[in-house]
């Protein structure tokens, strides 16, 4: 699905990634832990594609394709989503019109042609109780006057919707309530497929509870050091980041 | 806003230049140019003018003379020069339009070109149509079936013509001759323009509509409209605007005056898209229009306008709430983009009791254009219990862009509420990375999003304006993020 090689990334001149490499397979939920300022947030802005990180060197394969070649929209077309950690606001934009553009976008972009109308509200209803989102949400505008944990329904809800082939979920547990959390990692199991892979990126384990990763990664200092199965996110519940701090000073 | 698809926005957008900017090839009758009596009085006998009106020209023109062309709007422009323009151009016409038939090929075409088939709009849509080209109104539709219910909806010209006392009795009575400049000017050279009443207790069954162009080069269209709604009665109207696209500036000087008798109701909605000048700010029109509105007991006036083009635009529909239990409205969208300017706004002056206005503003600047929001509030002595609720918003595209808002409040009152709110903000990076992020390219993005900040106005046209308005505003601020 996607093979990351020593990517090395820094914003202003500051190094933050430095020789990150990870290989995701189509079926597999990898999840990514680390301190604040590790660089989690930074690996899922880069993959989505905002401009503001340089990239010095490495490369991203995204299903046979040259990911850091594709514009942010082309990977979205492509198959590539990001649950945000900060869903943005779009005032007087109803949530089904975005939407339903971006799904025709989508479309267009592999040539087939737009959704009908029954069939788009059909998709609604059916993919809208996966999160159990009030219809209502659904036709107000994107996130204004959401809750947090609306927000972040609303995102895995638009996941849904857009079917894609490869989620980020960026610290998507963040905010949440007990309940929240439970909705929205029952949303991401029921979408899992074989054809499909989550990278699931959080600072707690408790997310971890719900949405069981085949793999658990360590990001620090801008590398990953240490790849375990899902038994590494309860380790590393126990003993604390600073465990992997004094790992990485020895 | 349903029946409007995304292709239709794609289509659009491949013909994203100005597209009205074509000149249809037309003989025309237009007099010398420059101003004196002795051109007013050709405009008059050439409109087979009674006595009372022209006097009323020479008047204004006296008047006119002793005026001082205002220069407290917030806009920077070579002031025309009023001795070069041609006051009067008609398209060339043996006879009078009898009916459609009669109307010129050419003519017809400019019309379908303008995306506005009269056939059609009889058959599908019941929208009565006046069209004006130059100083005449060429064409109007429906008014058969609207003079079965008493209304009349006509030319000015055919107004003066065979309704002169109503023109007597209500032309200049909100917007007196001496009232401005341009307002000045006007009355001494106006031409043509629409002219429509309805009856008594009448609620206009479909939406009138005038289209106004520009055609003719070296002119100056200066047109005048007059809409009264007789006590208990309501009209929809609705006012769209273009012109070739020229390197010289054209001004169009407008009057437009409403009048809502006791329980009468007046929307008037405006597409303003006159030729905005070139991307290094060449040409485009100079749109200097008075607008006012005056509401007797009860009544309701609501402006709803989206302006996009125009090189430079200085307007302010307004409301006087005489009436008491009066209501004003005024929405308005206003997009400038690369050189363009625009001073606009509101006046709610309050005068009866219980008397409620709201205004809507929305400016979005681009390019290196300057879009001011100008307003004032007045509440006078005896308008107890006067309420205002005021929203100005601003969105910036750019870095070289300027909003302003000067909103003014007079208050004679103490029992009157008066709210303001503003807001301005920058395009967000993180809303356009948003959408990007699911699949929407950039200019369908800004398409949403503006649309979005729009919507509260966009909401208060007709349909079938409202998905032309949408479109506007994307392709006029078409690759304009930076």
């Amino acid at each position: 699905m996607i093979t990351i090689k020593d990517l090395h990334a820094s914003i202003n001149g500051k190094a933050i990634l430095k020789g990150l490499t990870l290989n995701v397979n189509a079926g597999e939920v990898h999840a990514i832990m680390g301190p604040n300022g590790a660089g989690k947030s930074t690996l899922a802005s880069i993959l989505a594609g905002r401009e503001e990180y340089e990239i010095t060197a490495g490369e991203i394969d995204f299903n046979g394709e040259d990911l850091l070649d594709l514009s942010v929209e082309e990977r979205a077309r492509e198959g590539l989503f990001l649950a945000f950690q900060y869903p943005v606001e779009i005032p007087g934009v109803s949530n089904v019109n975005f939407l339903r553009t971006a799904i025709n976008e989508i479309r267009d972009h592999k040539g087939e042609k737009a959704m009908s109308a029954k069939e788009f509200m059909a998709l609604v209803r059916d993919k809208s109780a996966l999160v159990e989102l009030d219809s209502k949400l659904a036709s107000r505008s994107v996130n204004e006057g959401f809750s947090g944990g609306e927000k972040k329904r609303n995102e895995i809800f638009q996941m849904a919707m857009l079917n894609p082939k490869l989620a980020i979920l960026d610290e998507t547990d963040s905010g949440l309530d007990i309940d929240a959390l439970r909705i929205v990692a029952n949303g991401v199991n029921q979408l899992k497929t074989n054809e499909n892979a989550t990278i699931i990126i959080t600072h707690y384990q408790r997310l971890l509870d719900y949405i069981i990763p085949d793999f658990v990664h360590v990001l620090y200092d801008g590398k990953i050091v240490k790849s375990g199965r899902k038994e590494l996110a309860l380790e590393l519940e126990e003993k604390g980041y600073d465990w992997i701090k004094n790992n990485a000073a020895n | 806003m349903a029946n409007y698809t995304e292709d239709e926005l794609a289509e659009e957008l491949k013909n994203q230049e100005y597209k009205f900017g074509f000149v249809s090839d037309i003989d025309t009758d237009t007099i010398p140019i420059g101003l004196n009596e002795d051109i007013v009085r050709l405009i008059s006998s050439k409109k087979e003018e009674p006595e009372w009106l022209l006097d009323y020209r020479l008047n204004a023109l006296s008047l006119w003379s002793t005026m001082k062309e205002p220069s407290w709007a917030h806009v920077k422009y070579k002031k025309p020069d009023f001795q070069a323009i041609a006051y009067y151009s008609a398209p060339k016409q043996t006879k009078k339009y009898e009916s459609w038939d009669d109307v010129d090929p050419e003519m017809k075409a400019t019309m379908t070109k303008l995306g506005i088939s009269m056939l059609e709009q009889q058959r599908l849509t019941g929208v009565a149509v006046d069209f004006v080209m130059d100083s005449v109104s060429v064409a109007t539709s429906f008014k058969e079936k609207l003079g079965e219910l008493g209304i009349i909806f006509c030319s000015f010209s055919d107004a003066v013509q065979n309704h002169p006392d109503l023109v007597k009795k209500y032309m200049g009575s909100v917007i007196p001759t001496q009232d401005n400049y341009y307002a000045a000017l006007n009355a001494a050279v106006f031409t043509d323009g629409s002219f429509c009443y309805i009856p008594k207790g009448v609620r206009c069954p479909m939406e009138l509509s005038t289209y106004f162009r520009i055609n003719a080069g070296g002119t100056g269209q200066f047109e005048r409209t007059l809409v009264i709604a007789d006590e208990g009665s309501y009209v929809s109207y609705l006012e769209g605007c273009t012109a070739p696209q020229r390197d010289e500036n054209q001004l169009h000087a407008a009057v437009v005056e409403l009048i809502a008798l006791d329980n009468a109701e007046i929307k008037y909605s405006t597409v303003q898209n006159w030729y905005p000048g070139d991307k290094n700010g060449l040409g485009g029109i100079f749109n200097f229009v008075t607008k006012r509105g005056i509401c007797e007991k009860n009544a309701k006036i609501s402006w709803t306008q989206v302006e996009t083009g125009s090189a430079v635009t200085w307007k302010y529909p307004s409301c006087i709430l005489k009436g008491d239990n009066s209501v004003g409205e005024f929405y308005s969208v206003a997009v400038t983009n690369n050189y363009q300017q625009a001073d606009t706004g509101t006046k709610m002056i309050h005068l009866g009791k219980n008397t409620k206005s709201t205004i809507i503003s929305k400016g979005i600047s681009a390019g290196k254009s300057q879009n001011s929001y100008r307003g004032l509030v007045q509440i006078h002595k005896n308008a107890h219990n006067a309420r205002n609720f005021s929203q100005c918003d601003s969105l910036l595209m750019s870095s070289e862009c300027g909003a302003h808002t000067f909103p003014y409040i007079e208050c004679k009152n103490s029992s009157a509420k008066i709210e303001h709110e503003a807001t301005t903000s920058k395009i967000g990076e993180d809303q356009l990375f948003y959408c990007k992020q699911r699949g929407i390219s950039e200019e369908k993005a800004i398409g949403l999003i503006v649309n979005g900040y729009c919507k509260e106005v966009l909401n208060q046209l007709p349909m079938e304006f409202a998905v032309e308005a949408q479109k506007l505003l994307t392709i006029s601020l078409e690759g304009s993020v930076g």
